[in-house]
């Protein structure tokens, strides 16, 4: 294969790093003072690779390192367009705490560019090389704000855990090479249904997993994402909970069903656990929570299980469950932070449940987005929610998982108990604490088109999604 | 005439516009809360106007679905509605009362009301979508939709342990109905169809009908309330403001029995089958043991919420005795208790709203200054005992006769329940309004005024006009009923 094919295929990535290259030179430059600049800069080019990556070609380049594929595609515009937002979203709210930072959307594009290449792996070189290039860039924005002992001890707990995952899903992939011959997803997936060397592959399979567990914050490796949700600041928290985890979640489905569908009997079992332990620890651990951002950490966790129990039916059906289950659940939880970066009472960030009490008479227009968010995350209809939660049960039911489907929305309920907390403290508590401070409008546009999203425009937008999902998961169908 | 029903489900949501409208330009202040009141009731009123032209056009005659629409969603998932003589008279229930409501709290409603009547009236177009919805996973969506503005009612405008109420009422229905939605994706799965008149048609295996049965029926069961299940109840109703209780034992108690008509017998019939046994007896727990309840109340609105209970196993065990007395009786009952008791908990509240205590041994004697409330609340009271010549009375006999026919003994400890019911009702009457006037503070306590008359006049008719020619409810159910009766009894036989 010539390089310049393969640089088409690959166009989006190579055209943000040139530009995360460019804006860092531009930075370097110009000073603290370009950060607005160089974030507007960002954001566009996000959103051009968002476009780009829909629209390129399908194919595969670098020996098959690289997949350009409708699944790809479908995945690495969801993440560019995410991050696109997470960089509007972090860059003002930094701004107004006069500690803006032109470093920041360099590595919100540069964290893009792994995620984009990790969609895009066809190979277990390259989603190593794209999980790293992700992490590392996540590991210095959740303590971009030096200052911030709490930020730093978050980055540190997550650079800490997070190079142990990388570990895990290294010494994985070793040993599936190993046992396989290859690191080139086809070849493993051969050598999986010609039972060669089997259990070796199976055990190596099991660490990558545990590795991507990590990296999506499943349970039981879900210990860092309460801290390091609370440590961090709160737009980058919106960030990492939006595309970052959409990535992982896309790359668990890659690896599984790309190189591993012959043993899809065996890797269902351990994902399984994985969701119900997620489903259950998430549900009832957030019972405790008082801290609105470990709350919706402990959130994450369950919803990551819905998405988990959908993944493990498998197939085509499987991967567009997920896909639908992930778009909707990254723009709600998206404009939930949104909704608390937009908070605060004379200059100190409301984070806490009775923060919030009768937050309906106070902000009416941010309390109603957020009681939607709130309704949206537990899963009740009309919404964008309930849909996803639809689309991931019916996937696992139709693949006869429905004892593990009605342990998820039996631990639902138990969730809800804490959305519904959270929604009395706005509405039926009387207004403590003083006058809010005057919400900005970029918090507060992000927050209420997600709100709109969430409902009434997904309903009419599923009728898009649907089908879009389903070409995007085209590519597991045969399998 | 087609999208008549959207229409009917949506003018609601006409008036949510027009109050948000006058929440973003009119000044806080009297003059914005009385136009909100205003809007309200008109909107209300407008969707009462479609309904009656709805039952005007509907032929009785046709058993199947009409006035249907249909619009493809997304991934086989359609927007359709339709309605069949079951479920035509609910939709006329739910806007019947709902005009009766806004005005029951014209003025018992002091603070945030815009957003109150914004709860209200979306609740009016989910409550609407339930009976019109003929997509199994459009029905879920306005059976839970429902959840969210009643939980803002009870938990908002409720009483003192509002927010207990509030979440006690959302937790168990959620519950009770995840376990549904499992059973509606396993639906959509095997039956590659989300349509309810093609599932009505879909014949499930018969293990497959138990799971399901089963699933429904714990939504079904805890919405209706069936015991053991029906502990939110009492909480639920004793909390919410007095619309929001008419509307919970009217309306949505009637979801549960519609749900077991639309759902569980015609798509699971060997299943029903199956299980008439259990429903039996948990009705008839209910039936008697509720109305023991009920009679050592010492709160008027809890004792009320009880004697629906019990007025609700009447209706379950004619749903399940799967004969033409015990279904129409059934759905008879549910349009009568709609009435009877949403008249009740209007009545309780004319006395709240003016000593703002439900306590039965504060009042006493009530007749001397009230004897207007006093002849109003009697008819209401027989009613509720199921005296001959109101409408309580149809229902209870009907149900009873359908039984008679499955189950003798089901029959005959259910027929204590009318006589447990005219002791706890009768009883109550007797130390609420007669006896002599022993609270002082009752000295100067006014009767109905003209607002409370006009609210009032509708149900006292509606009670006696049923009672008496309970042929208006019949000639719009038979065609329909039968034909669930007759596929009922051709699925079990083949």
């Amino acid at each position: 294969m010539t390089l310049y094919p393969a640089l088409i295929l690959a166009l989006p990535e190579v055209l943000l790093t040139v530009l995360a290259l460019v804006l860092l030179l531009g930075g370097a430059i110009g000073g603290p003072k370009s950060s607005s600049p160089v974030a507007a800069v960002a954001g566009l080019g996000l959103l051009g690779a968002a476009v780009l990556a829909a629209m390129g070609p399908h194919g595969t380049a670098f020996s098959g390192a690289f997949v350009a594929d409708s699944f790809s595609a479908f995945a690495r515009a969801a993440i560019y367009a995410m991050s696109a937002v997470g960089v509007l979203l972090g860059d003002r709210w930094l701004a107004k705490r006069d500690d803006a930072k032109f470093e920041f959307p360099v590595l919100v594009v540069l964290a893009a560019v792994g995620m984009g290449v990790t969609s895009a792996s066809g190979d277990l070189i390259s989603l190593y090389v794209g999980v790293e290039m992700q992490s590392l860039a996540l590991y210095v924005l959740a303590a971009i704000r030096r200052n911030d002992a709490k930020a730093s001890e978050a980055g540190l707990k997550y650079f800490v855990l997070g190079a142990l995952s990388s570990g895990l899903l290294l010494y994985g992939a070793s040993l599936i090479y190993g046992f396989a011959g290859s690191t080139h997803f086809p070849v493993i997936a051969a050598a999986v249904r010609a039972g060669a060397g089997t259990g070796g592959i199976l055990f190596g399979l099991v660490f990558l997993i545990c590795g991507l567990a990590f990296k999506v914050s499943a349970a039981p490796f879900h210990m860092w994402t309460p801290d390091v949700y609370e440590g961090a600041p709160t737009p980058i928290v919106a960030f990492f909970t939006a595309a970052p985890k959409f990535a992982a979640m896309v790359l668990f489905a890659r690896a599984l069903l790309d190189a591993f569908p012959g043993a899809i009997d065996q890797w269902r079992q351990v994902v399984l656990a994985i969701a119900s332990l997620s489903m259950l620890w998430g549900a009832f651990a957030g019972l405790a929570q008082k801290n609105l951002k470990r709350l919706w950490a402990y959130s994450s966790i369950a919803n990551v299980g819905y998405a988990l129990v959908g993944l493990s039916a498998g197939g085509q059906a499987g991967a567009q469950s997920m896909l639908v289950f992930m778009v909707l659940y990254m723009i709600d939880v998206t404009g939930f932070f949104a909704c608390l970066a937009a908070l605060s009472r004379q200059g100190v960030a409301m984070e806490t449940m009775d923060d919030m009490a009768g937050l309906i008479r106070v902000r009416p227009g941010l309390a109603l987005a957020m009681t939607a968010f709130s309704l949206s995350a537990l899963g009740l209809p009309p919404f964008s929610g309930f849909w996803a939660k639809v689309y991931v049960f019916k996937a696992a039911i139709d693949a006869g998982l429905w004892p593990v489907a009605v342990l998820g929305l039996v631990s639902s309920v138990v969730a809800a108990f804490y959305y519904l907390r959270l929604i009395k403290v706005m509405w039926f508590d009387p207004a403590a604490g003083g006058a809010t401070d005057a919400a900005p409008a970029y918090a507060k546009g992000v927050a209420y088109v997600a709100a709109l999203f969430s409902f009434p425009v997904a309903m009419v937008a599923l009728a898009a999604l649907d089908p879009a999902a389903a070409a995007a998961a085209q590519a597991f169908a045969l399998h | 005439m087609t999208g008549l029903l959207s229409l009917i489900t949506y003018t609601p949501l006409i008036g949510v516009a027009a109050i948000l409208l006058l929440r973003a330009v009119a000044p806080d202040g009297a003059g914005r809360n009385e136009a909100a009141k205003w809007i309200a009731l008109a909107t209300t009123l407008a969707t009462l106007a479609l309904s009656v032209l709805l039952v005007a056009q509907f032929d009785s005659a046709e058993p199947g679905f009409q006035f249907q629409e249909d619009i493809a969603w997304f991934a086989g998932v359609h927007y359709r509605m339709g309605v069949d003589g079951i479920s035509v008279l609910f939709v006329l229930l739910t806007a019947f009362l709902m005009p009766l409501c806004i005005l029951a709290s014209w003025k018992s409603i002091e603070n945030r009301l815009l957003e109150y009547m914004v709860c209200f009236l979306v609740l009016e177009t989910l409550m609407l979508g339930v009976f019109c919805a003929l997509d199994l996973l459009e029905f879920y969506l306005f059976f839970e939709g429902g959840l969210i503005p009643m939980f803002l009612i009870i938990g908002v405008w409720g009483g003192k342990r509002r927010v207990y109420a509030a979440y006690k009422f959302f937790l168990y229905t959620l519950l009770g109905s995840v376990l549904m939605l499992a059973a509606i994706l396993a639906m959509w799965g095997v039956a590659k169809t989300t349509s309810i008149p093609e599932l009505m048609a879909f014949h499930f295996p018969p293990q497959m009908q138990i799971a399901l049965w089963l699933a429904f029926f714990a939504s079904f069961a805890v919405k209706m309330p069936m015991w053991p299940v029906h502990t939110w109840l009492p909480d639920a109703h004793v909390e919410a403001p007095t619309a929001g209780s008419v509307i919970l034992a009217g309306i949505m108690l009637k979801m549960g029995g519609y749900g077991f008509l639309r759902f569980s017998l015609p798509m699971f019939p060997q299943a029903s089958h199956y299980f008439t046994p259990l429903v039996f007896a948990l009705s008839v727990i209910a039936v008697v043991y509720t109305s023991l309840v009920a009679f050592r109340q010492t709160d008027i609105k809890k004792l009320i919420a009880y004697s629906s209970v019990a007025h609700m196993g009447f209706v379950t065990m004619g749903i399940f005795s799967g004969n033409a007395q015990g279904v129409q009786g059934a759905i008879f009952q549910m349009l009568s208790h709609g009435v009877i008791s949403g008249a009740l908990f209007l009545c309780v509240g004319v006395v709240y709203d003016r000593m703002h205590t439900r306590e039965i041994a504060f009042y006493g004697g009530l007749v001397n200054r009230m004897p207007w409330y006093a002849a109003v609340f009697m008819l209401f009271t027989l009613g509720n005992v199921g005296l001959p010549g109101t409408s309580g009375f149809v229902g209870e006999i009907l149900t009873m006769t359908g039984v008679y026919g499955v189950s003798t003994w089901t029959a005959l400890i259910a027929a204590t329940g009318v006589i447990l019911s005219a002791v706890y009702a009768l009883n109550l009457y007797r130390n609420v309004v007669f006896g002599e006037m022993t609270n002082p503070q009752l000295s100067a306590i006014a009767d109905l005024n003209w607002r409370e008359i006009v609210i009032f006049a509708p149900l006292i008719v509606g009670t006696l006009a049923l009672g008496v020619y309970p042929k208006l409810v019949f000639a719009v159910t038979t065609a329909s009923s039968d034909a669930l009766v007759a596929a009922y009894h051709a699925a079990l036989g083949a």
